[in-house]
């Protein structure tokens, strides 16, 4: 397979990715299309590391140092979840308006 | 076409239904599901681009702990899996901007990387990967490494300070 090949599943993946980012309602579902988006960048890693200019291992590094940051981030952002729903009873991202007006 | 050929369209084909079903389905945890089948595609084009050590650490953190921790956000709060009759139409008009637009970018980078090509035929990283790694990250990467451990820990009591109960809150449950 050649490089454009996974770069162009990436990027469909991605894409996946923002358009339910930015369309889903759900507080939950953002943050897993979120994930979805930070999955495809690891390939486009990995994938450069195989085919890119100088193969080596280091985006092998780089998409592990990826996957440790989304890690955190996915407990984060359920925390601040966990949190929203405790004061607001709801998950809806649009009902977080508190601070619109 | 060869047989990694075959795997690779299998997997991607693998990992982008996942992510459609993902997108079309309205029960929460049926949409969590779906993305572990996107997630074991993923891991597997890894194995195919001669990562293993990579695929057995999606394998482990995204398809076993952030799935199990998002079901159990998911558990924990209470869903109107509805989502369709909550819908009006100034939300199909943000949906369709915003499926355009996706659709331009992805256009876009498309031209970009439709032709790249930098020449590599694939068999500089065949063997003894996990090794390789290791040597890279208690060498070369040695701060970096540090960081993002001093990272974990910081997001793992960020969590538990906003997840706990404060006073207040408690009373009103």
């Amino acid at each position: 397979m050649t490089l454009s090949a996974y770069l162009a599943l990436a990027l469909i993946l991605f894409c996946i990715g923002l358009y339910g980012a930015l369309t889903k309602r759900n507080t939950v579902i953002v943050l897993i299309c979120i994930e979805l988006m930070l999955n495809a960048v690891n390939i486009n890693f990995v994938a450069f590391a195989k085919y890119g200019a100088h193969p080596s291992v280091h985006g092998h590094v780089f998409a592990l140092f990826a996957i440790a940051v989304a890690a955190a981030e996915a407990a984060v952002g359920l925390a601040a979840l966990i949190a929203f729903y405790r004061s607001r009873k709801t998950v809806q991202v649009d009902e977080a308006n508190s601070l619109k007006h | 076409m060869s047989g990694t050929d075959i795997a690779f369209f299998l997997l991607a084909l693998a990992a982008i239904a996942g992510g459609v079903t993902m997108l079309q389905l309205t029960n929460v945890v049926h949409m969590v599901i779906a993305l572990v089948m996107t997630f074991l595609g993923i891991a597997g084009l890894y194995v195919l681009l001669s990562a293993e050590f990579v695929a057995v650490v999606q394998v482990l953190i995204y398809s076993g702990a952030i799935t199990i921790i998002m079901l159990f956000a998911i558990m924990l709060t209470r869903h109107h899996t509805d989502e369709r009759e909550r819908q009006t139409t100034g939300g199909v008009w943000h949906k369709a901007v915003a499926a355009l637009s996706v659709i331009a970018f992805g256009l876009a980078v498309y031209f970009g990387i439709r032709q790249l090509d930098f020449g590599a035929d694939g068999s500089a990283l065949a063997g003894d990967n996990a090794r390789a790694i290791g040597k890279s990250l208690y060498s070369y990467y040695t701060i970096p490494f540090e960081i993002v451990s001093v990272i974990l820990l910081v997001a793992l009591i960020g969590a538990i300070v906003l997840a706990k109960k404060d006073g207040k809150g408690a009373e009103d449950e």
